[in-house]
């Protein structure tokens, strides 16, 4: 070998992580409680899952092509689909086919690309996606069904789903309310939590899924799996979700001690809505979060107050959403106020004083 | 009425008041010189080789201070300084004219030398050792390249060369990033 | 012992099993060696020889030429063939001044300083001085003449002489074989270093995954009560001089200070064993032994090499390439330097050459940064890489040297844990290397703005004395008007004696 010019520096080893491995395994980990949450809601949702998908990624490629950079490379990272898989899980199961064509030209286009792709975001596409829906098309963006199994009677057959998806023909027998939404509207009637909470669904049923809400949100048991997986792997550390739910069961259970007739428990808030999904796979968003430890705490538990706070005093039954979207705007300053401390170094950046002998 | 009459006193008196104030303190903590002249004559060489056309640094940090000069003319600071005085006077700096050459330093031919000493009365900074009659050599570390002894010397001894890379001064460059662009997917489908 | 926690960290795959079992042969004596007169830290050394002269092993070739050098020794016996520029063993590929010794064969030792026979009583300043002038320089990589570490003890109150046989770098086991091989004479030289240092303790701390070493180091040291073998976790970067201190004292050296300012010198293993030999026997620095390791390295070794035998030749000893190596490193994969030449030869801080394939580095085009926080993670300094990098890209070194870019020591786990394979480690490099450059520059600055206004004052005073002296003869009618030339003269003149 004779001199050649060197063009990079080390270290000449590197680990076998990469975005797009860190994509699969968290798809991976979704799997599970998506599966089962199709099985409940049956074809239609099933429909509403592909397209999301799809079209997610056809406007990937598409927002890629007009940045002009290369399109088959970034698309391998898997992210689109992740995004379009979340915002799927976060619409109503039985939603028209537009609603997940749009939502996903505001997830993609408007969230991710506009702000210059992968990496640049400063909010969580799926949330974005599924908010901006909500907002817009709030009465399509509501209508809950009941869980009706594939293959179980009252469950439509696939004919039967394309007409419910492209159709618009919406059953009206099948709608329900979510139990948060259900609360809620009670409570506008005056009827207390302890009084209505008798119609709702026990927790355990609750906590396996078996309730009315958004497509891949109520399992929370199976996203609980599928969320310890991602820690076991160490693609998502305890801190977010830990101090998200910490939080929100905490002054759940604070205000239900105080008013158990105005304020639901704790256990409710957490198995109820999107906690689960939110803070296991949502809030941890790598672009959207903070990167360091102490700052994916104060962000967790701003995540968690401000669902608390949303669902119990704002126009929405849920709050999951909109909590991580406020403070995702709030995670580039909570990142600059958390840096970690540097070696030898107190936090403000000066030299640590030499301290004599301990 | 007299609602009217205390609104308007009371202004008056809070505007004397201030007035007096600032008034006060602009003649109590009044600065003599230009800060602003200071910083800017801190930030120069302060080699004094004139070649932005002003005698000194400091007769160039005046004109910069008034706002009668330009930012890009100081030779030896190169594009650093440029961007430190457009940034201090908030200025733009035009660039376009502006060539970014390499650090250099005066060489001193030796063949050619004569011995003539114009060269060391024309360093501002003393960089050139020699007497007279004798030949003359550079200080590298005491030249800032600004070249004026280049023009005086007759016989056409002096050049400028780029000051060398060497293990001591060598240091990776930026990294250039193989961020798959499409200029190179068009290389790929070939 | 109480071992204490470090800051984040990495655990890479260490492939040390390539070379770890083989025992530490001698290269044969090369046709040339190749004597750099910078081999460490600090001013280069002076040359002592000509073309032509007639050298013994172990004879002084080059004088040390500072307060912070070391001088360079003939690694065997023969003739000086040259004193020029030779290819360094650096990424730029960049020449530097070398000695050229042509071996003769006969690999005869020179007259050699007489032994200091009961170094425990000898005055502390003759063992530096020993050190000093065996050319010792630590071994573990960085290369910092160690009389001058060695001296720390005169100026501080030292308590702990701290023995890194971490050798965390993945590959390497050039240390591991040494303590094997030669656990007492490693103790001995400790020992002379404890008590150059006037430290009362000696602790070696070995990575857990050497447990031959532990055993072997801990028995040869069980004869001294002073003497401790620890057993350190497997975590990369261990072998840090800073972390190491912390791991075993659990004290943190605040920022511009050095370990010594808590009572803890750190020297290399191999350090100690150059120390024994240099004030048992009198002999310097000659040789040390190199990992030759990696994928492509048809047969992994851990060779004597004199120092200034071509990487060339060590590599053909260990049987040349068995596979296109991607990278030829020197020292370990994670903190050594990629080789731009072959040609370059092997210096006192050479610990290992590594020719490894794609495979191995596994390195991937970059893409763009997710924020996963990895790096922030492992960083063993607590810095926050991605956005020191992010500004660096963006050409903003200010504040990348707010956020501690300077406090970076590139130990390059950041760039081995990021998802998107960006060159961190490459960018702070490129900003130390920009920020020492301005550093240098306003040093430069200053100093010419002090020389030009010196000149000032002169010429000013100048043209005082000569009105003075015109305002004297003023009145003893016309004089002559003083010639330029000879003011000129006496402004040179007068500069030459500045």
């Amino acid at each position: 070998m004779s001199a050649t010019s060197i063009k990079k520096s080390g270290p000449f080893a590197h680990g076998y992580n990469t975005v797009q491995k860190t994509m699969f395994l968290v798809l991976l980990a979704l799997a599970p409680a998506t599966a089962f949450n199709l099985y409940l809601f049956g074809w239609p949702a099933i429909l509403l899952f592909a397209i999301t998908i799809s079209a997610c990624v056809a406007i990937e490629a598409g927002c890629l092509a007009l940045a002009g950079k290369p399109v088959k490379a970034t698309l391998a990272d898997c992210s689109a689909i992740l995004t379009g898989w979340l915002l799927a899980m976060s619409l109503p199961p039985w939603a028209p086919w537009w609603v997940g064509v749009l939502a996903a030209v505001f997830a993609v286009a408007l969230a991710k690309h506009a702000f210059g792709g992968i990496g640049q975001n400063v909010f969580n596409p799926a949330m974005v996606g599924r908010t901006v829906m909500l907002i817009s098309f709030p009465v399509s963006m509501t209508i809950w069904v009941a869980p009706h199994p594939l293959f179980s009677a009252g469950s439509p057959g696939l004919f039967e789903a394309f007409a419910i998806t492209f159709g618009g023909h919406m059953p009206d027998t099948m709608s329900a309310a979510s139990a948060l939404g259900y609360i809620k509207t009670e409570l506008s009637r005056g009827i207390a939590v302890t009084q209505s909470m008798g119609q709702l669904p026990d927790l355990m049923d609750m906590a396996l899924g078996k309730r009315a809400g958004s497509l891949g949100e109520t399992s929370a048991l199976l996203i609980l799996a599928g969320g310890l997986f991602l820690m076991f792997k160490r693609i998502i550390s305890w801190h977010i979700p830990v101090s998200m739910m910490g939080s929100l069961f905490l002054i759940a259970a604070l205000f239900h001690a105080i008013d158990p007739a105005r304020f639901t428990s704790g256990t409710f808030h957490l198995l109820s809505g999107a906690t689960f999904l939110g803070a296991f796979f949502i809030a941890t968003d790598y672009v959207t979060s903070p990167v360091s430890k102490l700052g994916q705490i104060v962000f967790g538990i701003g995540v968690g107050l401000l669902t608390w706070s949303i669902r119990n005093f704002a126009g929405y039954p849920e709050g999951v959403a909109f909590a991580v979207l406020l403070m995702n705007s709030l995670a580039p300053i909570i990142d600059q106020y958390t840096r970690p401390r540097a070696f030898g170094r107190s936090r403000k950046g000066e030299p640590l004083p030499l301290e004599k002998k301990p | 009425m007299y609602g009217m009459l205390i609104a308007i006193g009371s202004l008056t008196l809070i505007g004397l008041t201030l007035g007096t104030i600032l008034g006060a303190a602009a003649r109590q903590f009044a600065v003599k010189e230009d800060p602003l002249e200071e910083e800017l004559k801190a930030m120069l060489p302060g080699s004094q080789c004139g070649q932005c056309g002003y005698v000194g640094c400091g007769q160039y940090a005046a004109a910069l201070a008034k706002g009668e000069a330009e930012v890009t003319l100081c030779a030896p600071g190169g594009k650093v300084l440029i961007e430190a005085l457009a940034n201090k006077l908030g200025v733009t700096a035009d660039l376009s004219g502006h060539e970014e050459r390499v650090p250099e330093h005066a060489f001193i031919i030796e063949d050619l030398c004569i011995g003539c000493t114009r060269c060391i009365r024309e360093c501002s900074t003393d960089a050139i050792m020699g007497a007279n009659k004798l030949m003359h050599t550079i200080i590298v570390d005491a030249c800032h390249g600004c070249a004026k002894c280049v023009p005086v010397c007759p016989t056409d001894a002096i050049v400028m060369v780029p000051v060398q890379v060497t293990l001591r001064n060598w240091h990776w460059s930026k990294p250039e990033i193989e961020q798959t662009q499409p200029k190179q997917e068009v290389a790929h489908a070939h | 012992m109480k071992l204490f926690p470090i800051l984040g960290g990495i655990h890479p795959e260490y492939r040390k099993e390539l070379a770890s079992e083989k025992a530490i042969v001698a290269l044969p004596m090369p046709v040339a060696l190749y004597i750099p007169l910078q081999q460490h830290i600090g001013a280069p050394a002076e040359v002592l020889v000509n073309e032509g002269d007639l050298v013994k092993k172990g004879q002084m070739i080059a004088r040390s030429g500072g307060a912070v050098s070391s001088p360079q020794h003939a690694a065997t016996s023969g003739r000086i063939k040259a004193v020029t520029d030779v290819t360094a063993p650096h990424p730029s590929g960049l020449p530097q001044t070398t000695i050229i010794l042509e071996p003769d064969g006969k690999d005869e030792w020179g007259d050699l300083p007489e032994p200091i026979t009961d170094p425990f009583t000898a005055d502390p300043h003759a063992i530096h001085e020993r050190v000093a002038q065996s050319g010792i320089v630590g071994m573990g990589g960085a290369a910092f003449p160690s009389a001058v570490k060695l001296n720390l003890g005169t100026q501080k109150k030292l308590e702990i002489l701290l023995l890194n046989g971490a050798e965390c770098e993945p590959y390497l086991t050039c240390d591991d074989r040494v303590m094997r091989e030669y656990p007492d004479e490693i103790i001995d030289g400790a020992r002379i270093m404890a008590h150059a240092l006037g430290t009362a303790r000696v602790v070696i701390a070995i990575e857990q995954n050497k447990p031959q070493a532990i055993s072997i180091m801990t028995k040869a040291a069980s004869a001294f009560p002073d003497v401790e073998v620890v057993g350190v976790p497997v975590q990369y970067p261990m072998g840090s001089e800073r972390h190491l201190v912390q791991a075993i004292t659990g004290r943190e050296t605040p920022a511009r200070k050095l370990t010594a300012d808590l009572g803890v010198v750190v020297h290399n293993v191999a350090t100690a064993r150059a120390v024994h030999h240099a004030v048992r026997f009198g002999r310097p620095l000659v040789a040390r032994v190199v990992t030759v390791s990696g994928g492509a390295i048809r047969e992994p070794n851990n060779v004597m090499t004199p120092i200034g035998a071509r990487i060339a030749d060590l590599i053909e000893f260990c049987g040349g390439f068995s596979a296109r190596p991607e990278s030829i490193v020197n020292g370990g994969p994670m903190m050594g330097q990629p080789l731009a030449s072959l040609d370059a030869p092997v210096v006192k801080g050479t610990s290992g050459i590594l020719a490894l394939t794609a495979e191995e580095i596994n390195d991937r085009p970059t893409s763009a940064c997710i924020r996963c926080g990895n790096c922030v993670t492992v960083c063993p300094c607590g810095l926050s890489p991605l956005d020191m990098a992010a500004f660096i890209r963006k050409d903003n070194l200010d504040v990348a040297a707010k956020l501690g870019v300077m406090d970076c020591f590139s130990c390059g786990s950041c760039s081995w844990v990021c998802p998107s394979h960006i060159p961190l480690v490459h960018y702070f490099n490129y900003a130390k290397g920009v920020l020492n450059d301005l550093e240098r520059e306003s040093r430069k600055n200053e100093r010419i703005k002090s020389l030009a206004e010196v000149r000032i004052i002169r010429i000013e005073k100048a043209a005082e004395a000569k009105r003075a002296a015109l305002a004297a003869r003023k009145p003893a009618s016309d004089a002559a008007p003083p010639s330029t030339g000879g003011e000129a003269k006496a402004a040179t003149e007068e500069k030459a004696n500045t």
